[in-house]
């Protein structure tokens, strides 16, 4: 067998695997949470501790923290990144201390942003167990790869547009709104999917600043429990919750892949109204 | 902030794109000799550039004169593109390009950090050796810096772009695509694009960094003809590997070459003179297409 031969084998061997461990999981929660799942699971609130009733509260509050989350980490991710590509060069000592910090942070187990978040949050700033502060928290959690990838995605652009835009005697600001902020989209988008994709499955973070209450939010001061600490919740602290436990995981999975789907149409309807093809 | 040029009577409508040739106030035209009375528009002297610590360009003097089109020639490195960029301050933009030197534009220091860039690089429009369009529609593409600079009257605007488009040579192959993809468009087509966009801002100078050599004969041909009818009311500064272009279109020209690493002038005068009769003998040498 030439070494061609074996490689295309070995290439072929991990992608099957890697699919497999996918497809072998997705099986699982959908086999096991797919019977539990009606309208009126997804409407109704939760009853006895989670081991009846539905995740209709649990939706809410997920949905308010997430927005939170991206609302915040969304504008903020990207005038840093703007302003570590645009406004400074790479070889910056600021641009670089920045992006040390912010590799250093990705790196860090979410639950030290838990015990973080709650003590500057919920204590600090006085926002106690609420939505808020979790929502906050995660945005910081985010924030890191959001500027990764929108920094390489603005990097990517290459100087020609800079330069040329300035041959026609446009100011930075405007090159930066109608030609790169555009032209990075797709990698801004992508950095956005992974920042809420790593948000949305968050866990250990929650626990400590938006807290275990599974009523319905009245506020985003109020505390609200998210899907994932639900199933945390369930399938540790509640015996005979793992039926539920496994339906709230496949809604978890669903959401995440529907904002994932909406977004990138979103991104791309919209450059498509702009006419831009990368 | 001063602004450096001028009174803007002098900016021309593009209803006078199409005045004929010969009723330029300027005087006549004649390739291969001075369009008109010599009066310096850009006075150069010891201009130097380094990248880093790298050399690009070493003690460059030369007089670019009003109206007039100006060759520059020489081999590929020799920092054509480098000077081009000094004279609108594009080197600004990259952040280990060191200038050095004196550079008078219409009597004013161009390098004086007090300038005014924007209203610099709107007189003084530039065309890269490859062609940048926007991610946009082709419309836009012109659009954008129109409406950048206060144009924004959708019947002007409309107007401008098909003059400028018709100048270029391109209104007919995309009248009926306009909001289409620049991209969608052939090199020559986007270089062209390119050449019309800078043009809708009617700038006074025009650096063109080898404008056509992305164009097919014809395009090239409709390119040229363009810059031959801009000479008397636009300066035209051209980089061209195209001798017998250079030779054709331009009033004076200029010859670079590399010594020591450094990118130099080693000859510049009218045209014919330096086509025909080169002082330094690199230049024979270089016209005559046996070196370079
Ligand atoms: N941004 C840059 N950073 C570093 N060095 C550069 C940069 N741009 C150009 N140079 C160097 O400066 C020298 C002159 O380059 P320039 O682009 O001005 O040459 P040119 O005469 O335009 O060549 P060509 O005919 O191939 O376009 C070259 O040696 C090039 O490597
Ligand atoms: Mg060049």
């Amino acid at each position: 067998m030439s070494t061609n031969t074996l490689a295309t084998c070995l290439i072929w061997l991990a992608a099957l695997f890697v699919t497999a461990v996918f497809v072998c999981l997705l099986a699982d929660i959908i086999s096991q949470g797919l019977t539990g799942l009606s309208w009126s699971y997804l409407i109704e609130p939760p009853q006895d501790a989670g081991r009846a009733g539905g995740i209709g509260s649990i939706i809410v509050s997920t949905g308010l923290i997430l927005l939170v989350a991206i609302a915040t980490s969304a504008p903020l991710g990207l005038a840093t990144a703007i302003l570590l590509t645009e406004f400074s060069t790479q070889k910056s000592t600021f641009a670089q201390f920045v992006e040390r910090s912010l590799d250093v942070l990705s790196g860090i187990p979410s639950i030290i942003f838990g015990l973080f978040g709650n003590a500057f949050f919920c204590i600090y700033l006085g926002l106690g167990f609420s939505i808020l502060s979790g929502g906050l928290t995660l945005a910081c959690m985010a924030l890191p790869i959001l500027i990764r990838t929108a920094t390489e995605g603005l990097r990517a652009v290459p100087n020609d547009y800079r330069l040329s835009a300035a041959a026609l005697s446009m100011t930075r600001t405007s090159a930066l709104i109608h030609l790169l902020v555009p032209a990075a989209t797709p990698a801004l988008v992508a950095g956005l999917m992974l920042g809420i994709g790593r948000a949305g499955a968050e866990t250990a973070a929650l626990i400590f600043t938006s807290g275990y209450v599974d009523r319905m939010p009245d506020s985003v001061m109020d505390s609200g429990r998210a899907l994932s600490v639900h199933i945390y919740d369930l399938s540790m602290n509640v015996a005979g919750g793992d039926a539920k436990a496994n339906s709230a995981a496949l809604v978890l999975i669903i959401l995440l892949f529907v904002i994932n789907s909406v977004s990138s149409f979103l991104a791309n309807h919209w450059m498509h109204k702009r006419i831009i093809h990368l | 902030m001063k602004p450096l040029f001028i009174d803007s009577k002098m900016r021309l409508d593009p209803a006078e794109h199409k005045v004929p040739n010969d009723s330029y106030t300027l005087g006549p035209i004649q390739a291969g000799e001075p369009c008109c009375i010599p009066k310096t528009l850009f006075s150069i002297k010891n201009l130097s550039l380094h990248y880093g610590t790298k050399p690009a360009l070493k003690n460059v003097s030369l007089d670019i004169y009003e109206g007039c089109i100006t060759a520059l020639i020489g081999p590929s490195g020799c920092g054509k593109t480098s000077f081009l960029s000094t004279l609108n301050r594009l080197t600004d933009m990259l952040p280990d390009c060191k200038v050095t030197g004196d550079i008078q534009f219409n009597g004013n220091d161009l390098r004086d950090p007090s300038v005014d860039v924007l209203g610099l690089r709107r007189d003084i429009g530039m065309i890269f050796q490859k062609p940048v369009p926007f991610l946009l529609s082709i419309r836009r593409n012109i659009e954008l810096p129109l409406r950048e600079h206060g144009i924004t009257k959708q019947s002007e605007v409309d107007s401008i772009v098909q003059q400028v488009l018709q100048d270029v040579g391109l209104w007919e192959e995309v009248k009926d695509r306009l909001e289409s993809s620049a991209l969608a468009l052939s090199g020559g087509q986007q270089q062209r694009l390119c050449i019309a966009r800078a043009l809708a801002l009617k700038p006074k100078v025009l650096l063109m960094d080898e404008p056509c050599s992305a164009l097919d004969p014809i395009s090239s041909a409709v390119v040229e003809d363009l810059i031959t009818s801009l000479r008397g009311r636009y300066t035209v500064i051209i980089v061209t590997h195209n001798l017998a272009q250079a030779k054709r279109i331009a009033n004076y020209a200029g010859f670079f070459w590399v010594s020591d690493r450094a990118g130099c002038l080693i000859e510049f005068g009218q045209c014919k003179q330096v086509f025909e009769a080169p002082v330094h003998e690199l230049t024979a040498a270089y016209v005559d297409g046996s070196r370079g």
